[in-house]
């Protein structure tokens, strides 16, 4: 292969995020500790340069480099873009409680931006060996990220917990390539794609690879019945590491999905389609319906997930473009909702003690108006009320589940929403009608008060006008 | 001769006695970091058998990745372990109980 110049201009973006998450790592050694924020406003810094660097360097067309290894097109650009936009206010909202928890070292930020790094790696993968190595780095981070609040027992327990179902998972994962190897003598994906597609089902080998690359995905996802740690995790962790793998990482669990299966393994779709039915209206039904008995509202959040992640796998079953782009809407909506609604819980921590459970909300409306108004947005858009997005995601992926003839799984996510809609309200009812004793003041800084508010305003919008967000995901896959 | 299947044999085995190991131990934590590696072990001889028999390098190279982040993760498991242990005073799985389900 000659060395050429397209090949680091592609891969500019994370030779960027690379060096910078080197120097956060670096920098601590060189100022005292009294400017810890420093790494704060780099970290920052990082995010912006990267989205610049990102929208710069845009592709105009599918571009493979490193021998097929990376590839840049559209769908990399609109996820890497939604990633580092959605990392800078998650920044935003983490920065006060990390301070309160002295978690605010820069080790902190630089494992986040290596997690960011192995996302946006998982992102651009253009062949099995990449998608691992992304997958890993992320994981990897988020396990020692998890684990750094070292004297919490919860905290330490779900790193453990964490780790070890996150090891199956890649194992699974690592087996099915095997399988898919020995059969194609390939890792690429575009080359798997050409021979699926002529092979079909034919080959039974390939679906019993499949099948291992389906469990592993699930894993990752938190499907069910492969959701036992995720509840755990959420809850366990400290809320800004919540926040961050409640909100982006999802973007980058629905890369892994698109890549693989839907890049690599469209040829099977018959197959794959089966087993992601039984998941989705597994985690749709028992997501649903488990959320309702949650007190603690990280967990009810945690159960929200896994029946979101069913409505994201419902897209993908249709099997179409309208499919595939619905689920991409769906993903990067529910990672603006769950951003928002973390964000809020942030906020309201004080001291280093997390708002965790439901009656912490109560009276948020007396307390803040802003927080209170920003929440209703969120449960209105999570439990699909027009005019939020979350309205319009729910609708297209049904749309396109219709079209494509499947109209019992559209018929078990409508009823399974009706049924979530009553969590969501209940927390609206908490917020708004009961009162609190004791009336804690609520105070937040401007910077924070500020981007929830658009962050809730986003939600509302993109309601309103969902067009140019849902062009851009119908032009990532063709 | 040794046939392909041998391998894929030998190499089924190595990863369902991983798995088991993972599921079914409720003694040590160690343990379930040995299981883990037994099951990446596996997935290696898998692709080393492959690569010999269609004659591709492209499954060895896979392979050399797969061990590097296999003793990263068992780098950071094992951290994970130092300080559940300083937490609980144990690395026994049933003792590890804050967090129900």
């Amino acid at each position: 292969m000659a060395f050429d110049f397209i090949n680091i201009v592609t891969v500019l973006p994370e030779i960027v995020l690379l060096s910078m998450a080197c120097v956060v790592l670096l920098i601590d050694l060189y100022t005292d500790s009294a400017e810890e924020s420093l790494s704060y406003y780099l970290t920052q810094f990082t995010m912006v340069i990267v989205a610049a660097v990102i929208i710069i360097f845009a592709p105009e067309k599918t571009v493979l480099v490193f021998d097929g290894a990376y590839v840049s097109d559209n769908l990399s650009f609109v996820l890497k873009l939604s990633l580092c936009l959605l990392g800078f206010v998650v920044f935003v909202f983490s920065k006060k409680l990390l301070e309160d928890l002295k978690l605010d070292k820069s080790e902190y930020y630089a494992l986040a931006l290596f997690a960011m790094l192995g996302m946006m790696v998982m992102i651009s993968a253009g062949n099995f060996l990449t998608i691992y190595l992304g997958l890993e780095l992320l994981s990897l981070s988020l396990y020692s990220m998890i684990a750094m609040q070292r004297d919490s027992k919860r905290s330490v327990e779900v790193a453990m917990k964490y780790f070890v179902l996150g090891a199956v998972a890649s194992g699974m994962l690592l087996y099915g390539i095997s399988m898919i190897y020995g059969v194609t003598k390939s890792i690429q994906f575009d080359v798997i794609h050409e021979i699926t597609m002529i092979t079909g089902q034919s080959q039974l080998i390939m679906i019993f690879g499949l099948v291992f690359i389906v469990i592993g995905v699930a894993f990752k996802l938190g499907a069910v019945p492969f959701h036992m740690w995720l509840p755990d995790v959420y809850h366990g962790s400290s809320l800004p590491i919540t926040l961050f793998i409640g909100s982006i990482t999802k973007i980058a669990a629905f890369a892994l999905i698109a890549r693989v299966l839907v890049d690599g393994l469209e040829g099977l779709h018959a197959s794959w389609k089966d087993m992601l039915a039984i998941l989705a209206v597994l985690s749709l039904i028992l997501g649903n319906i488990i959320a309702i008995a949650q007190k603690n509202i990280k967990r009810m959040f945690a159960y929200s997930t896994i029946s979101h992640v069913g409505f994201i796998m419902l897209g993908l079953i249709a099997g179409n473009q309208l499919g595939y782009s619905a689920s991409m809407f769906y993903t990067l909506v529910y990672a603006l909702m769950a951003t928002a609604g973390f964000g809020v819980l942030l906020m309201l921590s004080k001291n280093g003690i997390e708002a965790e459970n439901i009656a912490d909300l109560s009276g948020l409306s007396d307390r803040s108006p802003l927080l209170a108004v920003v929440m209703l947005v969120v449960m209105f858009s999570m439990a699909g009320v027009p005019p939020t997005v979350g309205f319009y995601a729910k609708l297209s992926v049904i749309n396109a589940i219709v079209s494509s003839d499947m109209i019992w799984l559209a018929l078990v996510a409508v009823f399974m929403s009706v049924v979530g809609a009553f969590y969501y309200l209940r927390i609206i009812k908490v917020m708004y009608f009961e009162k609190q004793d004791i009336i804690e003041s609520v105070d937040n800084s401007f910077n924070e008060r500020l981007f929830i508010g658009v962050n809730g305003l986003t939600i509302l919008l993109l309601g309103l006008y969902p067009t140019t967000l849902m062009m851009l995901c119908s032009a990532s896959f063709k | 001769m040794v046939e392909l299947s041998d391998y894929l044999i030998l190499a089924g085995m190595l990863f369902s006695i991983g798995v088991a190991g993972i599921f079914i131990n409720r003694k040590n934590i160690i343990v379930l970091l040995m299981s883990i590696e037994l099951m990446l072990l596996a997935v290696n001889t898998n692709f080393i058998a492959f690569s010999h028999y269609l004659n591709d390098i492209t499954g060895q190279v896979f392979v050399f990745f797969i061990l590097t982040v296999a003793a990263a993760e068992a780098a950071i498991g094992l951290a994970i372990i130092v300080v559940l242990y300083r937490n609980y005073q144990s690395i026994n799985v049933d003792d590890i109980n804050a967090m129900k389900g």
